[in-house]
């Protein structure tokens, strides 16, 4: 028998493993949530209606579809706690994003910069905060910003500030502990493109008559853009639908959309102003998503 | 004065010590290549004329004035990089400019000098793709417009043909020495392929564990070189180990294990050691059924070296012979084929006398 043979079937079943996953866990769950959005609110188990039942024929699940409408979708534009909530989510992701990636450049820089085996160690530190749960590292956030926490008391203690100052339940908490956890997804993209760069086009910018700064801006900087872009939509993307940081950090004075929705589902019950919101925010993050899937295209192909 | 002279420059990376004590002076206009193995420091002492390593010793000094520690963007110098270096997000047009544009040129006379350098490198019609979709070729004619297009004194080339196919590269090699000559700039080439050195270069320096061992015209190189290591370095050549036996007017006898007594006319200067090396080039040595006549070549004395042919390679132009000694030594003898019906060609197995004259032969210290 030939190799051919043995391995063509399993191959071309492994292939269709990611589609299956997706339809399974996304198109499938998308379609449920589609599904609610469409529907009314109603106090009964599930809480909405028209329930879509098989086995009573086809004219009572013509009837049940009849009764889908956009409603909620018009609620979510006449109410504007929901564009309020949708805009502040993006403000804060796109703020967020900036920081991270005034930030996250020069580190990533400088690592790309390190001799070959300081590289691993500084890739090592920047992963190293993923051994420990997310949602601990931010209760922690919490401790060390309180009134009497860490900060407090280092402030007091070096006379810089003569009364504890308000941290927690700020934007300023929010985007601290955002930008803390966001860091390593901004870092690692950039650090990937910066460190495949060619030395000798430096070199050759050097030669050409630029000073090192020039070169920089000239040479380095457009070739990372797909770094850059890569670094951003990672975090921008999770940012947008962000719940646990804003709902620890953040004051309750504006909500951003993952708060907002989570408030109708559990708090108001309403699954179907939920889902609409849900899907409403999926439709919002498309467009990045594809701009994100255009770039890696596009890197993909200059490394050919 | 020189244009460009390098006084006594050192460089080491840690306890390696890449390019010891080197000095050499380069005429303006020349076209001179760097050769040696790979590891020899020509990389580093060519990386130092562009500033990208700064030495530890020394002095380099380019129209009577010490550039050595001038950064690389303050130098009338351009190099040409091994694997081109262009910038893969600019165009052919943007990659020749650039360098122009960080001179502060005006942007008409950017366009100008970049329209004649697409026509110098015969790039015509490419000035918008980007490096990515160009050919290996093309991409090194872009390499050369670009270090060209400042009018550098000197034109720095870092192994500028390694990455093309035999064909190109020879083609090549006579484009580039046809436009050193029309443009009258300086060039320094790093190779370590001697026959390019030798068809590009007006003279070559030969380099070794960071010293220069050598500096001639690629036929001294060839037919005088000044040491063993440089004798088997650049071509093929024939060593037989001995001592001298005797002395007189500018001839040397020596008396070898492999090959007998060979008569062989002294160079200048003359060797001073008693245990030396002959050196015969194979194309040197020639073959023929039965000894010449002594007659033949008059006065000149004639080694002769009876053996066996063990084996014959045609390689179109030429054929090369490996005839084995009585000794067991093994001459190479390369003949050129200048008759396509060749009634004089040896089989292996044949009895044959190689035999050369005294003055094609070398003698040189161990």
């Amino acid at each position: 028998m030939s190799a051919r043979r043995i391995f063509a079937r399993p191959a071309r079943h492994a292939a269709i493993a990611p589609y299956l996953w997706m339809v399974l866990f996304f198109l499938v769950p998308f379609g449920f949530v589609l599904k609610i959005s469409l529907s009314q609110t109603a106090i009964a188990q599930p809480p909405y209606t028209p329930v879509f039942d098989f086995t009573e024929g086809r004219t009572a699940l013509a009837a049940a579809f009849a009764q889908l409408s956009f409603d909620n979708f018009r609620l979510l534009l006449q109410d504007n706690l929901y564009i309020l909530s949708y805009l502040r989510s993006l403000v804060v992701a796109v703020t967020s994003t900036l920081i991270l990636l005034l930030i996250g450049y020069p580190i990533a820089y400088g690592m790309a910069r390190l001799p070959q085996r300081w590289q691993a160690v500084a890739m090592m530190l920047v992963i190293v905060p993923f051994w420990t749960s997310f949602l601990i590292r931010i209760y922690a956030w919490i401790n060390i910003l309180q009134h009497d926490g860490l900060l407090n008391q280092m402030l007091l203690a070096l006379h810089i500030v003569s009364a504890p100052v308000v941290w927690l339940s700020t934007d300023s908490a929010m985007y601290l502990g955002i930008v803390y956890s966001y860091l390593p997804f901004m870092i690692l993209p950039l650090y990937a493109t910066l460190s495949k760069m060619d030395a000798a086009l430096l070199e050759a910018a050097g030669d050409l008559g630029a000073s090192p700064l020039k070169a920089f801006w000239l040479v380095t900087f457009p070739l990372s853009l797909p770094g850059v872009g890569a670094g951003a939509l990672l975090c921008f993307i999770p940012i947008v639908g962000e719940f646990v940081i804003p709902d620890l950090l953040a004051g309750s004075n504006s909500l951003m959309i993952g708060q907002t929705l989570w408030l109708e589902f559990f708090t108001n019950k309403d699954w179907p102003v939920a889902s609409a919101a849900a899907v409403a925010l999926l439709l919002l993050l498309v467009p990045p998503l594809v701009l994100y899937d255009r770039l890696q295209r596009r890197q993909l192909e200059s490394n050919r | 004065m020189p244009l460009l002279r390098i006084e006594g420059v050192a460089k080491s990376f840690g306890n390696f010590r890449a390019v010891d004590q080197l000095s050499l002076d380069i005429r303006a206009g020349e076209f001179f290549a760097l050769l040696g193995p790979s590891g020899c420091g020509k990389t580093t002492l060519l990386r130092m004329l562009a500033g990208f390593e700064t030495p530890d010793e020394g002095r380099i000094l380019l129209g009577g004035s010490d550039i050595a520690q001038v950064l690389p963007h303050e130098r009338p110098v351009n190099m040409m990089f091994q694997n081109y270096a262009l910038f893969p997000h600019l165009s052919v047009r943007d990659n020749i400019a650039f360098g122009l544009k960080r001179a502060g040129m005006a942007r008409k006379d950017i366009a100008t000098r970049v329209a004649e350098m697409v026509a110098l490198v015969k790039l015509e019609g490419l000035e918008k793709r980007k490096p990515d979709q160009l050919s290996g070729g093309q991409r090194q004619r872009v390499a050369l417009a670009r270090s060209l297009a400042r009018r550098p004194q000197v034109l720095l080339l870092d192994e500028p043909l390694a990455a093309l196919d035999k064909k190109l590269r020879e083609s090549t090699q006579g484009e580039l020495m046809e436009l050193q000559r029309r443009l009258g700039t300086t060039f320094i080439i790093v190779t370590h392929d001697q026959e390019e050195a030798m068809t590009m270069a007006g003279r070559i320096g030969v380099m070794d564990a960071g010293r220069l061992v050598q500096v001639a015209t690629p036929r001294n190189l060839y037919e005088a070189p000044a040491s063993r290591w440089i004798a088997e370095f650049v071509g093929d050549i024939n060593l037989f180990n001995g001592q001298v036996a005797a002395r007189d007017h500018g001839r040397l006898t020596v008396s070898t294990k492999e090959a007998g007594t060979l008569a062989v006319s002294e160079l200048w200067p003359p060797v001073t050691k008693e245990v030396v090396s002959v050196a015969i080039r194979p194309e040197k040595v020639k073959l023929s059924r039965r000894a010449p006549a002594s007659d033949e070549a008059g006065s000149r004395a004639i080694n002769r070296l009876e053996g066996v042919v063990a084996d014959v390679n045609y390689l179109g132009g030429v054929t090369s012979y490996r005839v084995k000694l009585e000794t067991g030594a093994v001459v190479r003898a390369s003949m050129a084929n200048t008759a396509r019906l060749d009634v004089d060609a040896y089989l292996a197995g044949q009895r044959v006398v190689a035999w050369f004259t005294a003055d094609d032969c070398l003698v040189l210290e161990q």
